[in-house]
Formats: C-alpha cells, sequence, structure tokens
C-alpha cells in the first residue's frame, strides 16, 4: 500500500494557477484542502508510531543502561555513532531490504533517531536522582523494584519528558526525509511543490503546517507533562 | 545478485569514483559547502554569543532559537532559500544549512563565557582590566573548550545535514543517494546502498577528526582536571537531521 499522499503528488504535476506565484495564496489553501488534511494525517500518523515505538524501546533500554553499569558504555556509543549518521544515509541503508511501498523504512529511520533522544535523556534523568534520596529510601527498606517505580521514575519523569519532547519535536521536522523513500507526509508537499516548477505557495504551506504540528505536538506533551507529575507546576510556573 | 553485492560493484568501477558527478567531485562539493556554512555560522555565532556572555544578558533567547530550530524541517529551508533573492546554486544551500549551524554555535558560546568562574572574572577586575581586557585575556581563553565543542557539533551537524541538498539537486554526497533512488530500488539499490556507505563513512570520519582537534585545543593546564564542557550542551541540540 503506497503513500496516498505520494501518489497524489506525483499524479499533479501541473503547478498552480496563480502566474504571479506567491509564497502564500488562500485559492491554494482552499483548493487542496483534502491533499494539505491528508499530507498532515499522514504526518502525524509516522511521528506518533515513531515515537510511540521509541518510547517503549528507550525507556527499558535506559533502565538497563542505569541498572548495569557495564551497558551503559555500549548503548551511548552504539546511539552516538547512529545520531551521526544522516537521515537520508540511513534511509539509504534500509530501503533496499525494507522497500518503499509500505512506510516501515521511515517508520525505523524515525524510530532510530526519536530512541537515541529519549535513550539519553532517560539516563542522565535517573542518573541525576539524589544518592542520599536513594539511601533513605533503601533504609526505609525499599526493594529495587519499589525504588525503581516510586523513587526512581518519578523522580526522574521531567527529564523522561523533556527527552520525549525534544524527540517528537525533532520527529515532526525529520518526517519530510522520508519523501524519498515515498513517505514524507507535509514533506511531499514541500519537495513535490519544488519539483513541479518551485509552486511557492504550496511549498510555504506545507512548511507552515509542518512547524505548527511540531509546536502544537510540543504544548500537548507540556501539558501531559503537568498533569501526570503535579509537583513540577509550582516550580515551573 | 544481492543489493550488496551491488553496492560493491558500483563502489568498484573507477568511473563512478572520477566521473564530473563521482565520489570524488561529489565529496569536494559536499566538504566545500559544508566548510562556508560552517564558517558563516561562526561569523555570527560566534561573536553574538560570546557578546551574551560577556554581558551576561540573552539566555532564554538562546534556549527559544534552538527550540525552535529543532521544530523547521532542513528539507523547507533548502527548498525556500533557492525561490528567493539568493536565487539557485550553492549560495541558497549554504545559507540554509549556516541557520542549522548557529544554535549549537551560539548555545556553547554562550555557556562558555558564562561557566567562567565568577572570581576569576572578580580577580580580573580587580587587577583592573577593563572589560574588553577581561573579554580576551580571561574569558575567552577560559571558553575555548566550550567553543571546540560548539564547533564540532555544528560541523558534524552541517555535514550531515548536507546530504538533504540533494533533495533540491544542490550537489553533495546524497545526490549518489537520491539518484540511486531516482532508478528505482532494482537498478538503483546498490547505488543507494553505496551513497549510504560513503555518507555515514564521511560523517563519521568528520566527527573522529573534530573529536581530535577539540582535545588538542583543551589547554593543558585543563586536562589534568578535567575539564570538560557538559554533554547536555551539546545533546539538547538536534541531531544531524
Amino acid at each position: 500500500m503506497p503513500s496516498k499522499v505520494h501518489d497524489a503528488v506525483l499524479a499533479w504535476g501541473a503547478p498552480g494557477d496563480d502566474p504571479r506565484n506567491p509564497w502564500f495564496s488562500w485559492s491554494y489553501v482552499s483548493q487542496n484542502t483534502d491533499t494539505l488534511l491528508a499530507a498532515l494525517r499522514e504526518h502525524l500518523f509516522l511521528t506518533l508510531v515513531a515515537v510511540a515505538l521509541a518510547t517503549a524501546i528507550a525507556i527499558p533500554l535506559a533502565i538497563l543502561a542505569y541498572r548495569v553499569g557495564s551497558l551503559s558504555g555500549p548503548i551511548l556509543g552504539f546511539t552516538g555513532v547512529l545520531y551521526t549518521i544522516p537521515s537520508l544515509a540511513l534511509f539509504a541503508f534500509l530501503a533496499p531490504f525494507t522497500g518503499i511501498v509500505a512506510p516501515t523504512t521511515v517508520l525505523i529511520g524515525l524510530t532510530m533517531y526519536a530512541l537515541l533522544t529519549i535513550v539519553r535523556n532517560t539516563l542522565t534523568a535517573l542518573r541525576q536522582v539524589p544518592a542520599d534520596v536513594l539511601d533513605s529510601a533503601r533504609g526505609m527498606g525499599y526493594g529495587k523494584r519499589a525504588m525503581l517505580w516510586r523513587i526512581e521514575l518519578p523522580l526522574a519523569l521531567p527529564g523522561i519528558m523533556t527527552g520525549l519532547r525534544i524527540a517528537t519535536v525533532s520527529t515532526v521536522a525529520l518526517v519530510t526525509v522520508g519523501e524519498i523513500a515515498g513517505w514524507g507526509g507535509l514533506g511531499e508537499l514541500i519537495i513535490g511543490g519544488f519539483n513541479s516548477n518551485f509552486y511557492r505557495p504550496q511549498i510555504m504551506t506545507a512548511t507552515l503546517l509542518c512547524v505548527a504540528l511540531a509546536l502544537a505536538l510540543d504544548l500537548v506533551l507540556l501539558a501531559v507533562g503537568r498533569v501526570i507529575m503535579p509537583w513540577t507546576r509550582r516550580r515551573a510556573a | 545478485m544481492s543489493v550488496i553485492e551491488d553496492a560493491i560493484l558500483w563502489l568498484n568501477d573507477p568511473l563512478n569514483w572520477t566521473n564530473p558527478d563521482g565520489i570524488i567531485a561529489r565529496t569536494t562539493e559536499h566538504l566545500w559547502i559544508s566548510a562556508a556554512a560552517v564558517a558563516l555560522g561562526c561569523a555570527v555565532a560566534w561573536p553574538l554569543g560570546i557578546w551574551m556572555g560577556h554581558v551576561g544578558r540573552g539566555g532564554p533567547a538562546v534556549v527559544t532559537v534552538t527550540n525552535l530550530s529543532r521544530a523547521v524541517p532542513t528539507v523547507a529551508l533548502l527548498t525556500i532559500f533557492p525561490l528567493t533573492v539568493v536565487g539557485f546554486g550553492p549560495p541558497a544551500i549554504i545559507l540554509a544549512l549556516s541557520l542549522f549551524a548557529i544554535p549549537p554555535l551560539l548555545a556553547n558560546a554562550y555557556l562558555g563565557l558564562r561557566e567562567v568562574d565568577p572570581e576569576v572574572r572578580d580577580a580580573g577586575r580587580g587587577m583592573g582590566l577593563s572589560g574588553w581586557q577581561l573579554l580576551r585575556k580571561v574569558e575567552l581563553p577560559l571558553a575555548v573548550p566550550y567553543l571546540a565543542n560548539g564547533f564540532r557539533v555544528a560541523a558534524v551537524q552541517v555535514v550531515a545535514t548536507a546530504t538533504l541538498a540533494a533533495y533540491v539537486n544542490g550537489g553533495g554526497l546524497g545526490m549518489i543517494i537520491s539518484r540511486g533512488f531516482g532508478l528505482g530500488l532494482t537498478a538503483g539499490g546498490g547505488q543507494v546502498l553505496a551513497g549510504g556507505a560513503l555518507v555515514a563513512l564521511l560523517c563519521l570520519a568528520v566527527e573522529g577528526i573534530l573529536a581530535l582537534v577539540e582535545k588538542a585545543l583543551l589547554p593543558k593546564s585543563l586536562r589534568r582536571v578535567k575539564h570538560r564542557p557538559p554533554a547536555s550542551a551539546a545533546d539538547a541540540l538536534p541531531a544531524g537531521s
């Protein structure tokens, strides 16, 4: 099942009807609302799936690195090397094996990048839990598991949420690169607009939507953080 | 034949290296575009960051710039700049890339000057140093490790991001990958894989070399005390999108 947005952009070819090619045009927006919404939906879908997968893998991985000291070096080293490799190269490594028909290539790539941010922030946050707090918990008879769930993770939560926010915002921006592998959400419109006679309104509208989506998701996560961590509210304000 | 064999075959063809748009030409192009972008970024971000750190103002602005830059897709700037007065060609690419070099350079320059021990600063003032002398003789030398760290992060990021110039036919090693995708994965899969390997290798090499330079730049007196910029300064910044 190839991306519907990708096909729609390929099928157009025709530039807009406005010969002035302005940076923004309401007629473009009103005539192409369906395509814009479809691209936005695809963008949101790719972002949410990638961040969710990354979170599900990264937090246990960070806890493992935190608990087993000898593993933290290799885990951080591996994430560091991956961080240096550009997304386009990563897609190039994956695409010949996973193909470009399904969003698999793009999702694996996006998940890996989001993973790194979340692992690092989670590990840093866990390490910042004060030693005397851990000592007193131990003195009160907390076991390893109770300590993790009731002391370490709650205290690390603000740091973990920061990691999630950074990962989400970066993923929204990174989805556009997926265009080359057939699944780029709003990136399809940005690059499609460039390729069909440098159609400015399309490039600009898609870019603005992309930035707006990133900021909106950031705000949502900020609000979620406030709700699940009521104790940080006073300090943050 | 497997894709990996195709990739090795592609890399083994001397013409793929020496063609006018072969690996050597593309790598040279990639490196000079990146170097120009980093230089431009330094020219803007360092004076600004050093000044803001010196007078101790603008910290929140640095954080805002960093956060906002994360939300702007590189691909968008790469498509937008050629359509403005800048016009098509390398200048538009360099301008777009340099914008992504600014946040790490700015944040580290600011942080480096802010992290100077206030007592050292006071001692300098007590010795009768003027603001300018204090900056040149005390603050800047102490901020060198941070500036070097920011430079490495920015340079690696720009070299990685320059790959994306291929989306707008802007040159660089990414072109090898995008041409491969253009051929379709059955015919171009090997080239895609080979291009990916070259790009990854280039980025890791730049990262490795600059890490060595960064180590060498650390003043001897500071090496002993393990005075390293906190990892968070670099980690908080966006990756090689």
